[in-house]
């Protein structure tokens, strides 16, 4: 059965900062939370749509190199994004994507912590580092109430 | 050839026109073009983000984890990297495969070049045959596909996350996996994962059909156009099997010149040095791969699925094949050297991809226990394979304490380097008047550089980080015009 949270950390573990995601996703599985669904990949895709589909609630997970540390937790709507570039899909458009081939998405929010280093080889940075415990911590908090009402209370304003 | 427009007498006096980075290829980009000072263009530099830094990294590590660490090289092709650093680490523990963990390392193979396939076609090079170049960016774009062609966007999915399922129930997880390691695999496909597989595999092979006769159709409704768009000639190399086959995973480099004419067949790779030289160019990071016997100026080639096509003497399955052979005839073969048919060809591969994963799953050596072997210990070992892009060679050496002390990999995206800046080239001599920067332009340079599905290392990925310029410099180095690219990629001043 399709659990109805999912967790969708994504980056590159062998780029510094950009490891938050998978990160953060390492501690979560360490709490064996029966009702969450984990997934992790370097970027997103078009096909990662397919994963959203039966959810109650969908929580995406990046670096950022612009928000307000530690991090920013934010609802998302499905926006049509034409960018497009393969390596870089945006989870606004993963879930436009979803609508236009599915129809409705599920409620979907981004958890974006702040990175400051990305290159190949680099450890998490000193930063980095603070801003994980910071974002494990609503994470927890994320996880043990989880209903859309309930999450909208942690949404922060917007920079 | 035109290798001798790559140099100019005065390079001080050409003008540079800069497009940074290029959109809807994998990572980011770079384009400088040189002007004369009749505002042709002179030259093309396409500036990459490659792998030396990554060389480095691995060095002092045990050889045993290479095949993991390579796979984040790239996210895009992560399975290329583990397959061919563990074909080359096959070398160094001496191992010949067990017919069981060849097999199953071929069906990795072919489930990450029906995925990348899928994506490339169906999400970065179908919005541009579907609405045409210059139409408006806000369509062109697979949310506009899937607006205007439901179906084909709901196969594009479809397609691509069977081939993730495939890489998933092979290398035991969906990234990151640990299925080939030196000597073979370490999981077989258990009946139940098979059977999974099988379900879908008709549905699959159907949609790779009708995907070859979407781009067939579209390509031969314009053929002078996407015959002529960006052309050139080249030599083309690729891996062949023994009999002369298409071979993705295993065989001897053939190389051919631009007349069709054999420079060398049935090569033993781990030898490659001696039939490929890398050249190193002052303004790239990137080396630029040559063939020695025809020198540094005549002796550059495409890899890739439009040299795989060309240069196997067949494929074989049979619906492929087929269409190869109407590939091969369409005008007299006058698409076998066109940049754009590069797609029609990637689709071919991607249905001859979806007929041998059929086969492969109705044979019951992918159930075998034996999975491992080993020999005698070497110190150095090449591995290489038909990545979705193109050749891909990695080479290790080690020492006695079996840490790695020397890598090379020259990935496809590096052999096709001077073929994409010959591209970008003609493409530039049709559509830059020399004056000013136009979207036009942009446009059809990103569409030259995306049929050959480059990849550019930028595996790293965060929030907001999607910056585009291009400028038009003097040779004072005055900023005559500007053209920037937003994250919506829309163009403006």
């Amino acid at each position: 059965m399709t659990a109805p949270l999912l967790v969708f950390g994504y980056g590159n573990p062998s780029r510094g900062d950009d490891a938050l995601g998978p990160l953060l996703l390492e501690r979560l599985a360490a709490l064996n939370l029966p009702h969450v669904e984990l997934l992790t990949d370097f970027q997103l895709q078009v096909e990662h749509a397919v994963d959203l589909q039966d959810r109650e609630l969908v929580l995406f997970i990046d670096a950022s190199v612009s928000c307000a540390p530690p991090y920013a937790f934010s609802r998302l709507a499905a926006n049509k994004d034409t960018s497009f570039t393969s390596h870089a899909m945006s989870p606004a458009a993963v879930l436009h994507a979803f609508r236009e081939l599915y129809g409705e998405p599920p409620s979907t929010y981004l958890l974006a912590v702040l990175g400051e280093r990305f290159e190949l080889g680099e450890a998490l940075s000193e930063a980095a580092t603070d801003n994980l415990e910071a974002a494990f911590r609503l994470l927890e908090n994320l996880c043990a109430d989880h209903g859309h009402q309930a999450w909208d209370r942690f949404i922060m304003p917007q920079r | 050839m035109t290798f001798e427009l790559e140099t100019a007498a005065h390079p001080e006096n050409l003008k540079r026109v800069v497009i940074e980075p290029v959109t809807r290829v994998e990572g980011h980009g770079k384009v400088t073009l040189l002007l004369d000072e009749d505002n042709r263009v002179h030259q093309a530099r396409f500036h990459i983000v490659e792998f030396r830094g990554f060389e480095k990294f691995i060095q002092g590590r045990p050889y045993w984890e290479v095949p993991v660490l390579v796979q984040r090289l790239c996210g895009i092709c992560p399975v290329s990297h583990n397959l061919a650093a563990s074909k080359a680490l096959d070398m160094i523990v001496g191992a010949t495969l067990t017919p069981g963990a060849e097999k199953l390392r071929r069906l990795m193979h072919l489930g990450q070049i029906l995925q990348s396939h899928a994506l490339h076609f169906f999400y970065l090079a179908s919005p541009d045959l579907l609405f045409g170049f210059d139409s408006d960016v806000a369509k062109r774009n697979i949310v506009g596909v899937a607006a205007a062609y439901p179906e084909i966007a709901k196969q594009g999915v479809a397609l691509r996350k069977y081939g993730q399922e495939i890489i998933r129930l092979t290398a035991g997880k969906r990234v990151h996996g640990t299925g080939a390691i030196p000597g073979g695999m370490n999981k077989n496909l258990s009946l139940e994962e098979r059977d999974y597989l099988r379900k879908d595999i008709e549905q699959i092979i159907a949609w790779s059909q009708a995907a070859v006769e979407l781009v067939k159709k579209v390509y031969t409704g314009r053929p002078d156009f996407h015959n002529g768009f960006g052309f050139y000639r080249s030599s083309f190399m690729s891996l062949v099997r023994g009999d002369g086959a298409l071979d993705l995973y295993h065989g001897g480099l053939r190389a051919r010149d631009e007349h069709g004419q054999t420079i060398f067949d049935h090569v033993d790779y781990s030898h490659y040095w001696d039939y490929i030289h890398e050249e190193v160019k002052p303004w790239s990071y990137m080396k630029f791969p040559f063939i020695r016997s025809r020198g540094r100026e005549e002796g550059w080639y495409r890899v890739g699925p439009l040299a795989r096509v060309n240069n196997c003497d067949f494929i074989p399955t049979p619906l492929a094949d087929a269409e190869r052979k109407i590939f091969k005839a369409f005008g007299g073969g006058s698409a076998t050297q066109a940049t754009l048919a590069y797609h029609w060809a990637r689709m071919i591969e991607m249905l001859h991809a979806a007929e041998a994963i059929q086969e492969l799953l109705f044979d019951d050596d992918l159930q075998s226990d034996d999975l491992v072997s080993s020999g005698e210990r070497a110190l150095r070992g090449v591995g290489v394979i038909e990545a979705p892009r193109g050749t891909l060679i990695h080479h290790y050496r080690i020492n006695e304490d079996e840490q790695i002390v020397r890598a090379n990999l020259i990935v496809s995206t590096t052999h096709n380097n001077h073929a994409m800046n010959e591209a970008i080239r003609q493409v530039a001599l049709q559509y830059l008047d020399g004056k000013e920067m136009n979207e036009g332009l942009l446009n059809h340079i990103e569409v030259a550089i995306r049929a050959f599905d480059p990849c550019l290392s930028c595996a790293t990925h965060a929030v907001g980080k999607m910056p585009l310029e291009v400028e038009l410099v003097d040779a004072e180095g005055a900023v005559i015009d500007r053209l920037s690219k937003n994250s919506d990629g829309r163009c403006g001043v």
